[in-house]
């Protein structure tokens, strides 16, 4: 049945809908790049246009402490073997949670105006602050 | 399966693989999926979930998509929670007539509702699970209004909250009824476990989950949920209006055993004002008029009393 020629009436009552192709057994187990999702997973879509601003990973001054991936939202900070890996650009709507709750000085994450080229706002990473005493 | 799910850090916690999944159509910083991922990731068996009617069902299964990768029903406003209970009597029933096709597994049962699907539209729904003392667990996203339909006023609405049925001005400072203890009225009940949770304490949450999902019985969890949109803060500051509502003990953090022995869970280092809670709101705003301040100062003695009560029934043990 092809869903883009089928309207909201054209279902039949009582729908359901596969998270994933195939067999699916001990999701919990398995990471995102390992599942077979299937098209009506909203994984496969992106909500990308909502994003005005970004947040930017600097690498350099992260501790992994994973204040990041525990509050974000939209499951949109990789971590992989308790180390933080990068943003998941299709599914961040640049709220700003990961930028806040970063403790490291100067923060590893920070947001940028999403034209913004990320190598640029890189070379651009304010200088640690001072504690004033 | 069947195995507590071992998470002593938040590094160990960040290995989990999440079975919600983003390009859902919550409100960017809502606090919902927080919470959906962080009861999600306590554990590591099989769920058969539902939603209620509410920001968190409509944004999530918005056709021809979805974005939970467990078993999850999308039924009516105010029986989300009999959905799973049903559920839940069903493999009941097919286990003790060993007609289940995977036996080895344990499924855990989990219905998700707003305050709105909880305290006033489900209110007799839910109640009638806890009596029957089906085998689920049902967290409540407290979020103290209708978000989903443009923010009415709900029976969880805390005195002086703005919203669109209840709106302050020049004659009504807004909500006037104040707002109802639900862990306690589920307690009453004589359930094995009720629990008042926020998204910024993940390991608190975690726990009490887990200690839910063993538990035999029927189990309330109270998620405190802030509404970027309602409670009208900036979506990056969830987690600051997070903490200083556990830290103002307005959402104290505490679980009720067995429906009367009562703990506290969390107790801030430094209690700060309910004041800096209110002002960080835009539903407050109003309140820090002079003709309406000596509703803060109500509020703070209200808060007060209720903290005095939690610690003197901990203290009681009874």
């Amino acid at each position: 049945m092809s869903m883009e020629n089928t309207g909201w009436d054209g279902f039949e009552i009582g729908a359901m809908l596969r998270s994933f192709d195939g067999p699916a057994k001990d999701i919990a187990l398995t990471k995102q790049e390992d599942r077979n999702y299937s098209k009506n997973n909203s994984f496969t879509a992106s909500v990308a246009d909502w994003r005005i601003i970004k947040p930017v990973f600097n690498k350099d001054y992260c501790i992994d402490c994973q204040f990041c991936w525990v509050y974000c939202p939209d499951i949109s900070i990789i971590s992989r073997d308790k180390k933080m890996l990068g943003v998941d650009y299709d599914h961040c709507k640049g709220c700003g949670i990961c930028v806040e709750v970063c403790p490291t000085n100067p923060k590893s994450l920070l947001m940028f105006p999403e034209q913004k080229d990320t190598e640029e706002a890189i070379a651009e990473w304010p200088e640690k602050e001072k504690k004033e005493k | 399966m069947g195995e507590i799910k071992k998470i002593k850090n938040l590094k160990e916690f960040s290995t989990s693989a999440d079975r919600f999944e983003g390009a859902n159509l919550l409100c960017p910083g809502c606090a919902h999926s927080i919470i959906v991922r962080e009861v999600l990731n306590a554990t590591n068996d099989d769920l058969v979930l539902s939603a209620s009617t509410g920001c968190l069902e409509v944004c999530t299964a918005v056709y021809p998509y979805t974005s939970w990768d467990a078993s999850w029903i999308h039924i009516g406003f105010e029986n989300g929670s009999t959905a799973v209970a049903g559920a839940e009597a069903m493999y009941k029933a097919l286990k003790r007539k060993g007609r289940l096709k995977q036996p080895d597994r344990e499924p855990k049962f989990v219905s998700f509702a707003g305050d709105g699907a909880s305290y006033d539209i489900g209110f007799q729904w839910i109640s009638g699970c806890m009596e029957r003392g089906h085998n689920i667990m049902h967290v409540v996203l407290d979020n103290e209004v209708y978000a989903n339909t443009g923010g009415q006023r709900s029976s969880s609405t805390p005195i002086g909250g703005s919203t669109t049925t209840s709106p302050a001005g020049r004659v009504s400072y807004g909500e006037k009824q104040n707002k109802k203890d639900m862990v306690a009225i589920m307690a009453a009940h004589g359930i094995p476990y009720s629990a008042q949770v926020a998204p910024n304490k993940w390991k608190d949450m975690v726990k009490k989950i887990q200690y839910g999902l063993e538990v035999e019985g029927p189990v309330f969890i109270n998620a405190m949920s802030p509404c970027t949109t309602e409670w009208k803060f900036d979506p990056k500051d969830t987690m600051m209006i997070s903490d200083l509502a556990t830290d103002s003990l307005v959402f104290p953090l505490y679980e009720i055993i067995d429906g009367h022995k009562l703990n506290i869970t969390y107790r801030p280092k430094t209690v700060i004002p309910v004041e800096e809670y209110l002002a960080a709101q835009g539903r407050f705003k109003h309140l820090f008029k002079d003709e309406y301040k000596h509703l803060i100062k109500e509020w703070q003695e209200r808060v007060d009393k209720q903290w005095e009560m939690l610690q003197r029934r901990e203290e009681a043990g009874v």
